[in-house]
Order: structure tokens, then sequence, then C-alpha cells
């Protein structure tokens, strides 16, 4: 089990699902979603969250500042 | 054991800057626009710059950066930005001034303008951002557009013949002497927008310290002008763009200009 684990918030009504996050993500954590935002396009999601290590390359990429990116060590390591 | 990470501020890593509004940017999704306006404002936020800085947007997509950065704006003429930020700089030399301009402002309208500046040896910094395209007016042929290239007015491709060649601004400029610094970076990727921050951090300090004028171009992608998807954009970028338009540090002057 990763000792630092991370995770990413998405800010979902300014997300324009250009999926540049996605591609960017070495441990392929982002996917877009099915739904859409009240804009119609759909957003980014973490569709495999554990695999997360919030490096951060995904929010640096972000061309609309949606993505906000936590991390933290393991409490009961 | 499996953990949750907790979503507090202490473990927060990477975020919205607050010098960004909350604006939602009216740019084509992935545009290259965003995060340049990003890394901007972080680097003005780490200079701690906030009440220092005037920028001058240009005319094209980017016109209303001013919605975007919380900082003094002035918008200039089309091509003009060069010449307001000169302006700007004499009359409050204490202020950090940088222009941020496309290539149809800065390398077809904004020519003259811009190379008399970067002749004059201002202390400003003019971030060039290089998509090969007019954007905002539906993707015509612009000077830098690559050759082959398809677009709006040039639909079986640029020719050299009828159309003459793309050319490369940053190294015209960086054979002028009151230019300073010149790079070309790009924000396609995590590894690259890291590297464009730095070269942003860097201009921003010759500005400060009065070295000269700092030229930051960015090579970018117009997903929407080039009709692709955002994330084809950027690898056509790379396969196309990038052989032309080659990154790294162009002019990098160690001795500060004469006085």
């Amino acid at each position: 089990m990763a000792k630092i684990k991370g995770t990413v918030t998405v800010d979902v009504e300014k997300c324009k699902g250009c999926g540049v996050c996605v591609v960017a993500c070495p441990t392929d954590v982002l996917a877009l979603s099915k739904e859409v935002n009240g804009k119609g396009y759909p957003f980014a999601m973490q569709a495999n969250p554990d695999a997360c290590t919030g490096c951060a390359n995904c929010a640096v990429v972000c061309p609309d500042s949606c993505l906000t990116v936590y991390r933290q060590r393991d409490p009961n390591a | 054991m499996s953990f949750q990470v907790e979503i507090t501020p202490e473990n927060k890593v990477y975020g919205k800057t607050p010098l960004l509004t909350d604006n939602v940017m009216h740019y084509c999704p992935g545009c290259s626009h965003g995060t340049i306006h990003k890394l901007v404002a972080e680097v003005i936020e780490e200079m701690g710059l906030q009440d220092k800085t005037i920028g001058v947007s240009p005319v094209g997509c980017s016109v209303f950066a001013y919605n975007y950065i919380h900082i003094d704006w002035i918008q200039a003429a089309h091509g003009r930005a060069c010449a307001v930020a000169t302006a700007a700089k004499r009359l409050t030399p204490e202020k950090m001034v940088f222009t941020y301009q496309g290539d149809g402002d800065l390398s077809a309208i904004g020519t003259a303008e811009s190379i008399h500046a970067c002749n004059r040896g201002e202390n400003i910094v003019v971030i060039y951002v290089n998509n090969a395209i007019y954007g905002m007016t539906g993707g015509q042929m612009a000077p830098t557009t690559l050759l082959g290239m398809k677009t709006a007015t040039s639909p079986a491709g640029r020719e050299a013949a009828i159309h003459g060649y793309p050319y490369k601004i940053a190294e015209i400029v960086s054979m002028l002497d009151g230019v300073c610094y010149v790079t070309r970076q790009s924000v396609q990727s995590p590894a690259a927008a890291r590297k464009a921050k730095k070269a942003l951090r860097q201009a921003f300090e010759n500005a400060m310290a009065g070295k000269g004028l700092s030229f930051v171009e960015m090579v970018s992608s117009c997903n929407s002008g080039w009709k692709q998807s955002p994330v084809d954009a950027n690898k056509w970028m790379e396969e196309n763009m990038f052989p032309f338009y080659k990154l790294g540090d162009i002019k990098v002057a160690t001795e500060p200009k004469e006085a």
C-alpha cells in the first residue's frame, strides 16, 4: 500500500472537458465523465482514485484551473 | 489499510492561484491561453508583484486577458501593445510591465512596434503566444503558419511561392542588442509548463533588474482553428510545430546592456 496518496477535486462547472489532464496523468487516474455539466461539457473525474499520487501534473496543464490537488501521508503507516 | 486523503488546506499541493479571477475563461476547451494565463498569474504571485504589475493585452483571443488576472491592465490597439508598454514602463519605472500578444498581433500588424521596442531595449517582458493561425477570426493563415498547413484562407496548404515563408520573430529579435533574453517554450505537457514558468520568472526578473527586453515565445495550439481535438492538437503541435519552432533558450545575455 502506498504510503503517500493524493486526490483531485474538480470544479465541475468550470471544466470544459478538454481532456488534457487525462493524458497528463501518469497513473491513469482521470477520465472524462459520461454525464455533462451545466454547459454541456463532459468533465474530468477520478476513475481510478486509488492510483493518485498527488503529483499535480493534471492541475499544472489544466487551462481552466479547475483542478485542485491534495496529498497526504498514510496516518496508519 | 486504505485511507482517504482529507481535503484540507494543509494537504493541498496545487490549486488555482488567488490572482486568477473566478470568471470562467472564454477560451475554447484545451486552449493554451488558459495555461499561460495561469503561469503568468503564478509567477506574479510568487514574486509578490501583484500591486506593481501592469499587463498590456492585445487584440486577438486574449483581448479579454484583463478579465482573468487580478492586476492592472491596459488594452492596446491592434499590434501596439509594445508601444503602450513602453510608455507605461517609462512613466512608472518601478512597475513590472509586460505585454501579452498573439502571433497575429505581434508578428503581423504589430511587427514594427514590437521590433522597435526590442531594439530600444525597453525593460518590459513580451509574452508572445504563437499558434500559427488567426484563432479569433476563424482560423485564417497568419505569417507564422507553417508551409503546407491548411487554414481557412489557404485551403490547399500554405505555399511558399504564393504566401511566402513562415517567420520566426524570436530569432529575429534575438539579434537586437536591446533584447537580453529570448526563449521559446510551450505548455502542452506538465514538464513543458513547468519549464515555461521558469522562463517567465527569469523574464520578469530581468525586467525588474532593468536588463532590457525579455521575449518569451509560447508555441501553443489552437484546436478549433486547426479543427482537431485538444489532445490531438497538442500532439500535432509536437510533431509539426516543434521541428520548425524549436524550443529552448535562443539568447541569454550574460552582461547587462550598457547605459
